[in-house]
């Protein structure tokens, strides 16, 4: 299972974040320590015995010397967390500025838009037949600063992976832009954090990071058009594609299916997961997935699917073969 | 509960002839001694017994169920309102356990997510609208004229009309809620999940529309609190005398009254968006839904200071009584919650970090945001102070306030955390910041009501809370508390967002879900615990007296529970801890009529008496006109012309309220003989007749 | 306190009429079995008939009832681009549908077979593209664009441009059988 925690950081931006709230953790846990040990200590300090008569005189002048002597402790205490507000101040100050100072000439830039309950990946570029599209995986090369495009098409999203960078909001109507930067190669996950209906808990992705030269072959093999049917049954299960509902919603560049109301196709099979990171991307899953959506993901817009057993078996191995 | 009040008739009766007793043997001694003076003993006393049932019957409630509708009494009002904030308590309770058992294992289906969300959002509006505020409101309401030395709250009937219109929409919204037409976008209700668009039928017009409701019954009371503080306080309590808690309940009104209307606001925009179709929020036609974002934080997050202020109230109260001092640092701890007022209103935009805004603009927020952290520190010495040099007494009401240190200074440490925004774009919107507001909110507010409840039960009911059990009620709540949410810091940390119904079982969540969970029952415990203790000491607890706990304030020097016109003459004031330093003789004020609602009204500052006036009797009229409201509230959320139409019900219910009643009779002054006795200190205001 | 043992009781009762009253109205039906298809085979598409003249047949669409599964009918008629040529009602390439005029019928049923079977001039069919529930669903919205379902279960404005007044704000027209293929409705030349 890909990592998805704030306090293993696989980036720079996450890093900062995670060191900054170390920092916190450990002031803070101070401050509370030294507050519940003076609390302590006025507890016991006069202490009577327990169930003592409520009616006890109240001391109702209290002597002034000891007040004026807390009062200078009090006043110490203010100015401590004075001071120590300040420092965090100026701290998270310099690390909000440090998260913002990923600038780079050439860089990559991705498009994410959210969709109830998906995310629609859409890598930029000026010819636009070098513009690949995918979904709930995006993959980019370490080490290199990543600029995303973030806008939704529906309700409120929100972009975030907690290895690499707290989160951003896609707003419909505003684009909102972040940029990430991985260190570590690995698999990240991540998952809208603003609430977005019925499905926000199945509304993940994952972050792939791997050597630029691994990423350029994935690029270009997600640049290719849908790979022909080779066999028999790969055939029969284009046909049902394009007979069946799936074509009124889905992609698969190189055929007649073009509708962007579901996430594309074309390169299915190379995914890890299936709906939005809530499935591991096998054949059974997929299935599951094809027949009755509903069932996994209640309330998600994929309709349920009543097909022959043999045209769901054609079905599955062309979209397997989507590689 | 007829035995009890039975018993309490008995009750009194008995203390009535034993007093007589007393009389009787005094005069029998005093016969050999002085015949006259002992005549005059006995006549005072008839004739304070006199005066006490003219009182009675002048600011009592009406017999039968028609007076029990038509009562303005403020402890009558204030009881109803703590009752039924604390039904909606453990209503929003129950979802609560629902959540924790959907969540405790991964992939559960024991809830479906349209359910799930219904259910959380009911769960945070029940406990925000519906719970938290009112609750803060009730006790005011019930506490604040007895504190302040004063026969009914300002505005009665305004104040009886506020408690309707919080009834009347809280159950509309369960109602709906029972019907499958629950709220379903969360308490917050961001558009344009909540909007024409994305939530279908009428379930987003049912909570915007509860908010319509709430502001108007909060609005009204933030009136009358501050009217009272003002001018109703005693004589003598000037501005540096006046309880600190009554100054919280101060700056809770003055941040309801301009928190409330900008989401009362924000709620008709949505409803008009919703309804007749205006652009408000639709970014394609200039509207934006951050503005909604705006709107709703701008109250939203002052909000957590109207829960937490009389929270600190609390605090400030019963540290004092227990332990046995004077409050230390009454100015900075008055300061503090003034400044908290003011700030609490510039850092609503740390909850929109991750919405793309300026990051210089964020910056300025991070300031006002840390910088909260300064008065809520004063306070924190202050009360550490304060036990240190007193003698701290632990009972139950002093055990939740020394839970409350313990809860609420973790959650302004995760607060402080969340102010800085690299931080804060991490945990935004993850059980960090769950774990962080119930921290906040049940360690700075329901810690304290808790306290404040035992603290003031006796005052309310007359009986002692049974110290067993309320000692075992703070543990298991405060054992529970603690594993449901501190967990949960660690959750948010890995990567859990909020308001998920689920989710997946090789993420690694489950066993702190789990932990999480069992607390929960443990809190769930904890909260039998304290309605067994109230409904057994109900019937069976030990008398409390007038003062148990010898306490300063004034609420403790009239019997308990308190008449309904509070007290026989309304007491002045000399000194901030009153109680503790009145010499015996404190004067009183007399020469109030006793058969007409009279009061006094003081001056603002140094609540010098300024003139006396009457208060409205009891009235049915602002029940039908909370009826008349709910009517027209409820019908705006099917069709438009329901405003103008049902305007006039409430217009006609409102002349009906404000109908000029006749002129009464003045009645017998009450004899010379009882002002004498109170020498030459007794407060003349027959000279300053209005 | 007697009398709050019987407000209690009425409470009680008012709570649990509520609860078996609860209304389908919000349902938000994930797994449902839409109203029978079967029924469409029925569906008679002229009025012109042997022997005296029975009235017609009316089919009921359960989603009418249903503010969800009606706002669900509108995502589809945007996701399956029936606004394309209907526009948002108000027609262009494709007949207008918010107005009182059916060629082909204005009973669910009938709507129903229109969408699956397609009709001349330009209706394209959508057998086997759309499954019974979505037509359903579809069906139900289109007839909420002239009126024919109740406010509070027909949507409200889109987050878009303004257009139309929001299917909730429109008022009821009885539905009429349109004489022929109006000019907007004719193939373009």
């Amino acid at each position: 299972m890909p990592s998805q925690s704030a306090l293993s950081p696989a980036g720079p931006q996450a890093g900062r974040i995670i060191s900054l709230w170390w920092m916190m953790f450990y002031v803070t846990g101070a401050v509370f320590l030294i507050v519940m040990a003076f609390l302590m200590a006025a507890l016991v300090r006069r202490r009577r015995p327990y169930g003592g008569a409520a009616a006890d005189v109240p001391d109702v002048r209290p002597e002034p010397s000891g007040e004026r002597r807390m009062s200078h402790v009090v006043l110490t205490g203010v100015a401590l967390t004075v001071v120590i507000l300040f420092v965090f101040l100026v701290r998270s100050y310099v690390t909000g500025r440090a998260l913002d100072s990923l600038h780079e000439q050439d860089h990559l830039t991705v498009k994410v838009v959210g969709h109830q309950w998906w995310w629609e990946v859409s890598y930029d570029n000026a010819t636009a037949a070098y513009t690949v599209t995918t979904a709930n995986e995006i993959h980019i090369p370490v080490g290199r600063p990543v600029l995303f495009k973030l806008s939704s098409t529906d309700v409120i999203h929100s972009f975030w992976v907690p290895n690499l960078h707290g989160k951003t909001d896609l707003v419909p109507g505003h684009e909102n832009v972040t940029w990430l930067k991985a260190d570590r190669e690995g698999v990240y996950r991540g998952q809208c954090a603003e609430f977005c209906g019925h499905q926000h808990a199945h509304m993940a992705f994952t972050v792939v990071v791997e050597p630029y030269e691994k990423f350029k072959a994935w690029y270009d093999a997600q640049l290719a058009a849908a790979q022909e049917p080779s066999t028999e049954s790969q055939k029969q299960g284009r046909q049902v594609f394009l007979s069946s509902p799936c074509v009124m919603c889905h992609t698969v560049r190189g055929t007649d299916a073009g509708s962007r109301v579901g996430p594309d196709l074309t390169h299915v099979a190379s995914r890890g997961t299936l709906a939005a990171g809530t499935l591991e991307n096998t054949r059974g899953h997929l299935a599951g997935w094809v027949v009755d959506s509903q069932q996994i993901k209640p309330g998600n817009r994929m309709p349920p699917n009543n097909l022959e057993p043999a045209d769901l078996q054609a079905l599955l191995d062309y979209l397997q073969s989507l590689k | 509960m007829p035995g009890r009040k039975e018993d309490d008739r008995a009750e009194r009766a008995a203390s009535l002839e034993a007093a007589r007793t007393d009389i009787e043997a005094l005069r029998a001694y005093a016969a050999g001694v002085d015949a006259a003076r002992t005549d005059d003993l006995l006549a005072d006393d008839i004739a304070d017994e006199h005066e006490r049932r003219a009182l009675a019957k002048t600011w009592g409630d009406g017999p039968g169920f028609w007076g029990w509708l038509a009562s303005t009494n403020h402890k009558t009002v204030g009881r109803r309102f703590i009752y039924t904030a604390f039904g909606f308590f453990i209503l929003a309770g129950i979802l609560a356990v629902l959540m924790r058992v959907q969540l405790a294992r991964p992939e559960s289906r024991f809830l479906n997510p349209d359910l799930y969300n219904q259910i959380f959002t009911m769960h945070g509006t029940t406990m925000m609208f519906l719970f938290a505020v009112p609750v803060m409101e009730a006790v005011a309401v019930y506490v604040l004229p007895l504190m302040l030395g004063a026969r009914n709250i300002a505005f009665p009937r305004l104040n009886a009309f506020s408690y309707w219109v919080y009834l009347f929409g809280g159950v509309m919204l369960w109602v709906a809620f029972v019907l499958n037409v629950g709220p379903d976008a969360g308490w917050f209700s961001y558009v344009p999940l909540s909007g024409p668009e994305y939530g279908a039928g009428k379930r987003v017009d049912f909570w915007a529309q509860m908010i319509t409701f709430t502001e108007v019954s909060a609005l009204c009371v933030a009136t009358e609190i501050i009217t009272t503080f003002f001018k109703m306080r005693a004589p003598g309590m000037s501005l540096n005398r006046v309880p600190v808690y009554c100054w919280s309940v101060l700056v809770m009104a003055f941040m309801v009254f301009f928190a409330m209307p900008t989401i009362a606001w924000a709620s008709a925009c949505l409803m008009m968006d919703r309804l007749i179709g205006t652009h408000f929020f639709n970014p394609a036609e200039g509207g934006d839904p951050i503005l909604w974002q705006h709107l709703f934080w701008f109250f939203g997050h002052p909000e957590v200071y109207i829960i937490f202020i009389p929270g600190t109230g609390f605090v400030s109260t019963i540290l004092s009584t227990f332990s046995r001092r004077p409050i230390f640092g009454y100015t900075a701890l008055v300061l503090a919650l003034v400044s908290t007022g003011f700030i609490g209103f510039g850092l609503w935009v740390h909850h929109m970090f991750a919405t793309g805004l300026p990051r210089m603009g964020e910056s300025f927020f991070t300031g006002a945001t840390i910088m909260i952290a300064i008065p809520a520190g004063v306070q924190i010495f202050c009360w550490i102070a304060t036990l240190w040099g007193g003698r701290p007494v632990f009972k139950s009401p002093m055990m939740f306030v020394l839970g409350f240190f313990f809860i609420f200074v973790i959650g302004g440490m995760t607060g402080v955390m969340q102010g800085a925004v690299p931080v804060d774009l991490q945990v935004h919107d993850t059980y960090f910041v769950v774990a962080h507001f119930h921290y906040v909110l049940i360690g700075g507010a329901v810690f304290p009501l808790f306290g404040a409840f035992h603290y003031w039960f006796p005052k309310v009911t007359g009986r002692l809370l049974s110290e067993k059990l309320g000692h075992a009620t703070f543990w298991v709540m405060f054992v529970g508390f603690n594993l449901t949410f501190f967990p949960m810091h660690i959750l948010g940390l890995r990567g859990m967002p909020r308001r998920v119904y689920t989710y997946q079982p090789n993420l690694g969540w489950g066993d702190l879900n789990m932990l999480a969970s069992a607390g929960g029952v443990l809190l769930t415990l904890g909260v039998l615990l304290f309605i067994v203790n109230a409904l057994r000491s109900l019937r069976a607890g030990a008398l409390a007296g007038d003062n148990p706990w010898g306490a300063a304030t004034l609420e403790w020097a009239t019997s308990s529970p308190p008449p309904a016109y509070n007290f026989l003459r309304p007491p002045t004031v000399d000194s901030r801890d009153t109680l503790w330093t009145q010499p015996a003789d404190q004067p009183v004020v007399i020469g109030l009529r006793s058969d007409v609602r009279e009061v006094l009204v003081t001056r603002a500052l140094d609540a010098e008496p300024d003139l006396k006036t009457e208060f409205p009797d009891s009235s049915i009229w602002p029940l039908l006109a909370a009826l008349a409201t709910t009517a027209m509230f409820i019908g705006t959320i099917f069709t438009p012309w329901a405003l103008p139409v049902g305007m006039l019900p409430v217009f006609v219910t409102l002349t009906g309220w404000f109908w000029p009643k006749k002129k009464r009779l003045a009645e017998e002054r009450p004899p010379e003989e009882v002002k004498e006795k109170h020498g030459e200190r007794w407060l003349k205001l027959q000279e300053q007749e209005s | 306190m007697r009398l709050a043992r019987r407000l209690a009781i009425v409470f009680w009762a008012a709570a649990a009429a509520l609860t078996s009253a609860s209304c389908m109205r919000e349902e938000r039906g994930f797994r449902v079995s839409p109203p029978p298809s079967g029924r469409v085979q029925t569906v008679r598409l002229t009025d012109f008939q042997p022997g005296p003249a029975q009235p017609p047949e009316v089919t009921q669409n359960a989603y009418e009832e249903n503010a969800y599964a009606v706002s669900e009918g509108k995502r589809l008629y945007e996701q399956m681009n029936c606004v394309g040529c209907h526009f948002h009602g108000g027609g262009g390439i494709g007949p207008a549908l918010m107005d009182a005029h059916w060629i082909y019928g204005s009973d669910p049923s009938q709507i129903f077979s229109t969408i699956v079977q397609g009709r001349p001039n330009g209706m394209p069919s959508f057998r086997n593209k759309l499954n019974d529930d979505e037509v359903w669903k579809i069906a139900a919205y289109v007839r909420s664009l002239s009126g024919q379902v109740a406010k509070d279960v027909a949507p409200s404005r889109s987050d878009d441009m303004s257009g139309p007044p929001p299917e909730s704000a429109t008022e009821k027209k009885p539905p009429v059988k349109s004489g022929g293929i109006p000019k907007s409705a004719e193939m373009p030349k």
